[in-house]
């Protein structure tokens, strides 16, 4: 481990020995940290590794149990947010706390003290966000932003503050990789100044391409200090992860036998406004065979799913068959009953209740497929919650499924930990067909190549998987073959050797040249 | 110094189990300040109003008779409501089905049969379930708020009993007083004991919050009732109709209502009049409310608030205050029950440094 403090300059911020308890639950346990003036710093870990609870302790949202944080070599204790503010601290929210209704600059001047001018602020507002590439109309309305220019809002409130120290976190988990690179060129002018910047990710690629030294949580604990530059994406994975990301094992999966799911020329009108139509799509997915489904976000992904789970049935009976049986009419259960399972995206309010415990959660899925064995009482349909206690044990098991308590709700478990139990909750009855949306979507390295693996091995053992992705290294990962959906029509699908990324980038274009010029005029009119 | 409240990491089971305590302490409190205020000793006159009834077995009869309705009604509305259809006409409802429960004694004073009275119960409970299936249909066809249609039924339905006891259905030996001919004996529900008027609505009540609480327990049902209610989204993805839950809820909370009105008119009135109800349908609401949409809890609730109503006919005896004040206690109540679950999700903190408004998250 490279240790920090030889470089003999103080540091900007440090911590010592920070620890937050919930109950008993230590979230940090004795975490050391120091942040130098102009660097950017990134703090990495997988999903529930104490990141935001750090980061809400420096910025004064909870309190440490116990440790000491030490601003410019002096102790302090951040109480509130306004204090880490007054100290030098700004945040940027993962989540945007704006107000739609109002402008850019209304929103800013309500962080603000309220004795200045609404016009003064936009004005000041309008130059930072120049000098800083982040171009911002006081005047615009935030409901007309995109998300990338809702973010710059929240930087440029930070900025105004004046701040030594900004922390980010995620930044670019809801950005277009050209936002991205448009806040990495600010992210390096902060650090021109001399500003620091605490960078939150757990994309590796990221912090070693901006970052100048790196701290790894795991468990609430540091398992490195390092640089990132110097590092490989294994080692940093394997200071993550604990051990290293256990690289997904796919040997051949021989000869894929029959076709279980077959889609023949299936459209579907939008549902809303903003959905997209499906235009004559066709594919068939044979056993043993992995079909991925790549394309970028919004290209009726989302409508693809609800169309095979049957959630939203399509009007010709015949254009999907499972396994040999016409299912377009026919409602999720009974696919369900033919031997399919289903992912959805959305882990909260859709895969999952949050506020429900993990076996009711299980009985969501499954209280009409394995009606045998969880329900009783004939027509009165009462539950056998002991049957489905057991099977949720069972589940969380095999998955490795860490959770605080014997039957937590669904909303108490990190993303990664519930998507194991989702996806977890599919395999447990081996589904022949499998359809996954965005299986591994906000999930820790860790736990992803878990999922990832267990897809592989579904098909290997006979069964048809379909894994509708935006993340190309997931689809390569685990495709036995590739098509492209956009615009609401899918490709032909190609065996995953025969792709390349460029071909697969073209697919993803090609199909219709607008989505191209549209994409380009958003940005003409994002630039001004 | 400011208030601020402070969402908690998770749901405080300790303020779940108290919170319903604490609104009964508030309401008391400040009912009590509420009659000094007025110039009446606050303990004497609280102790007229909520003790005591208590202590004397005719009113303890008459707590039986307004508690009945009021956990009948409230039982279906706790369905309703946890399934996120928001039935606000339970009182019309009620009204609907104590009409439809009366067609047989009113235009068939002749017939006299043992099974005159499952039929009347049955036709209430009909009535009031297809009352119900209008604002049902309303939002499932059109989508059309159930707040907004089925408490203007309300008043359709009321006006239309009081057309009906002053036109077609009017006692013609009545001496033009708006009522019905009073009903056959055996239209009459049955009291319980020898002691008093506590009639079988009380039963009907019971078996139904225990049937409805076995069903969000044990049953299948229940649990799509939560889920549709919860995330209607999941809801379709377990393969539940959310459309089939709006029919449901609210047919089942009018089919209770409705039975809750033909046991009031049958039991405790014996005719039809213009005015069958002081706001039952309403009054369950706070009672669903109050009972935490648990059909057991709806049980204590519902005694609860039918004390607010004898209280407030004692107050207007022996101590002259208006019977208004039952109405008052009612209100208060509520306001403290809806208050005091903030504190279920929400921790209070004050905040007394003089720092800026916070934006952040």
């Amino acid at each position: 481990m490279v240790s920090s403090q030889d470089q003999g300059e103080p540091s900007l911020l440090s911590v010592r020995g920070l620890t937050k308890l919930f109950g008993t639950f230590a979230a940090c346990d004795g975490i050391d940290l120091d942040i130098a003036p102009g660097e950017i710093h990134a703090l990495l870990g997988e999903n529930g590794a104490g990141k935001s609870t750090l980061v809400k302790m420096l910025f004064g949202v909870l309190q440490p149990s116990s440790g000491q944080i030490l601003w410019q070599g002096k102790p302090v204790s951040i109480s509130s947010p306004g204090q880490a503010r007054d100290l030098g601290i700004g945040m940027v929210f993962q989540h945007f706390s704006l107000f739609e209704a109002l402008t850019v600059g209304e929103n800013i001047a309500l962080s603000l003290d309220p004795k200045i001018s609404l016009s003064k602020i936009s004005e000041e507002a309008a130059s930072l966000s120049k000098a800083y590439g982040l171009p911002l109309d006081p005047k615009m309305h935030v409901a007309d932003l995109s998300v990338g220019e809702r973010q710059r809002i929240e930087i440029v409130r930070a900025l105004l503050q004046n701040p030594k120290l900004i922390i980010l976190d995620e930044p670019t988990s809801v950005l277009t990789p050209q936002e991205a690179d448009r806040l990495f060129e600010t992210l390096f002018k902060l650090k021109a100044e001399g500003r620091s910047v605490l960078y939150i990710s757990h994309r590796l690629d990221e912090v070693q391409r901006i970052c100048d030294r790196a701290t790894v949580l795991r468990h609430g604990k540091v398992t490195g200090v390092c640089d990132p530059r110097q590092e490989t994406p294994a080692s940093l994975a394997r200071m993550m992860v604990g051990s290293d990301v256990a690289a997904v094992h796919r040997e051949d999966l021989g000869t894929p036998g029959e076709v279980l799911l077959d889609v023949k020329s299936m459209s579907f009108a939008p549902r809303t406004p903003f959905a997209v139509s499906l235009k004559n799509v066709s594919m068939s997915v044979r056993a043993g065979e992995v079909l991925a489904i790549a394309g970028v976000a919004g290209n009726g992904q989302g409508e693809l799913f609800d169309v095979l789970s049957g959630e939203y049935p399509v009007a010709d009976h015949d254009a999907i068959k499972i396994r040999g049986t016409s299912v377009g009419r026919t409602r999720i259960n009974g696919r369900r009953l033919l031997g399919a399972g289903f992912v959805p995206e959305e882990r909260h309010g859709h895969a999952a209740v949050s506020q429900m415990s993990l076996s009711d959660n299980l009985l969501l899925a499954r209280a009409h497929s394995d009606r045998k064995a969880f329900l009783a009482g004939g027509l009165g349909k009462v539950i056998r919650h002991g049957a489905v206690k057991a099977a949720t044990a069972r589940i969380c098991q095999v998955m490795d499924v860490r959770k605080s308590g014997e039957d937590p709700t669904a909303g108490s478990l990190s993303g990664g930990n519930l998507q194991k139990f989702i996806v977890g909750r599919e395999l447990d009855r081996q589904p022949s067909v499998l359809v996954v949306n965005q299986p591994t979507w906000g999930v820790d390295a860790g736990a992803a190549s878990r999922i990832r693996q267990a897809l592989i091995d579904l098909a290997k053992s006979g069964s048809a998987v379909v894994v509708i992705s935006q993340d190309l290294d997931e689809i390569f990962e685990v495709a036995t073959s590739i098509a492209v959906i956009s615009e609401g029509r899918l490709s032909d699908a190609y065996p995953a050797g025969t792709l390349s990324l460029e071909r697969i980038g073209l697919l993803m274009g090609g199909i219709h040249d607008s989505t191209q010029h549209a994409s380009h005029a958003g940005e003409a009119a994002d630039a001004h | 110094m400011r208030i601020e409240l402070e969402r908690r990491a998770r749901a405080s089971t300790a303020f779940a189990a108290i919170s319903p305590l604490l609104a009964l302490v508030l309401t008391l409190f400040f009912g009590g300040l509420m009659f000094w205020l007025m110039g009446k000793d606050p303990v004497a006159t609280l102790y007229t109003f909520f003790i005591e009834p208590l202590f004397d077995v005719w009113s303890l009869h008459e707590l039986v008779i307004k508690a009945a309705p009021l956990i009948l009604i409230a039982v279906g509305l706790a369905i309703c409501f946890r399934s996120n259809n928001w039935n606000i006409g339970a009182e019309g409802q009620f009204t609907m089905g104590a009409i439809t429960g009366s067609i047989l004694p009113v235009l068939m004073p002749e017939w006299h049969s043992a099974a005159l009275l499952p039929a009347m119960l049955i036709m209430g409970m009909l009535g009031g379930a297809l009352y119900a299936g209008i604002p049902a249909l309303l939002k499932t066809r059109f989508n059309t708020n159930e707040i907004l249609t089925s408490l203007m039924l309300v008043y359709i339905a009321q006006l239309f009993l009081d057309w009906l006891v002053r036109g077609p259905w009017r006692d013609p030996q009545g001496y033009n007083f708006p009522k019905t001919i009073s009903f056959a004996p055996e239209a009459i529900l049955p009291e319980l004991l020898d002691s008093g008027r506590a009639h079988w609505a009380a039963v009907f009540a019971i078996v139904a919050a225990i049937a409805l609480w076995f069903m969000m327990r044990f049953m299948l049902k229940g649990f799509e009732v939560s889920v549709l209610g919860q995330a209607e989204r999941a809801g379709r993805f377990a393969g539940f109709s959310s459309k089939k839950m709006v029919w449901f809820a609210l047919m089942l909370s009018g089919a209770l209502a409705g039975l809750a009105g033909i046991s009031e008119v049958s039991g405790s009135i014996g005719h039809l009049q213009p005015s069958i109800s002081p706001g039952y349908g309403f009054t369950a609401i706070i009672v669903a409310f109050l009972g935490r949409l648990n059909p057991i809890g709806i049980i204590a609730s519902g005694l609860v608030l039918a004390l607010t109503y004898l209280g407030g006919e004692a107050a207007q005896l022996s101590i002259g205050i208006s019977d208004k004040i039952s109405r008052v206690f009612q209100g208060l109540l509520l306001f403290f029950v809806l208050s005091c679950d903030t504190l279920i999700l929400y921790r209070i903190r004050l905040v007394f440094s003089g720092s800026k408004t916070e934006a952040g998250a």
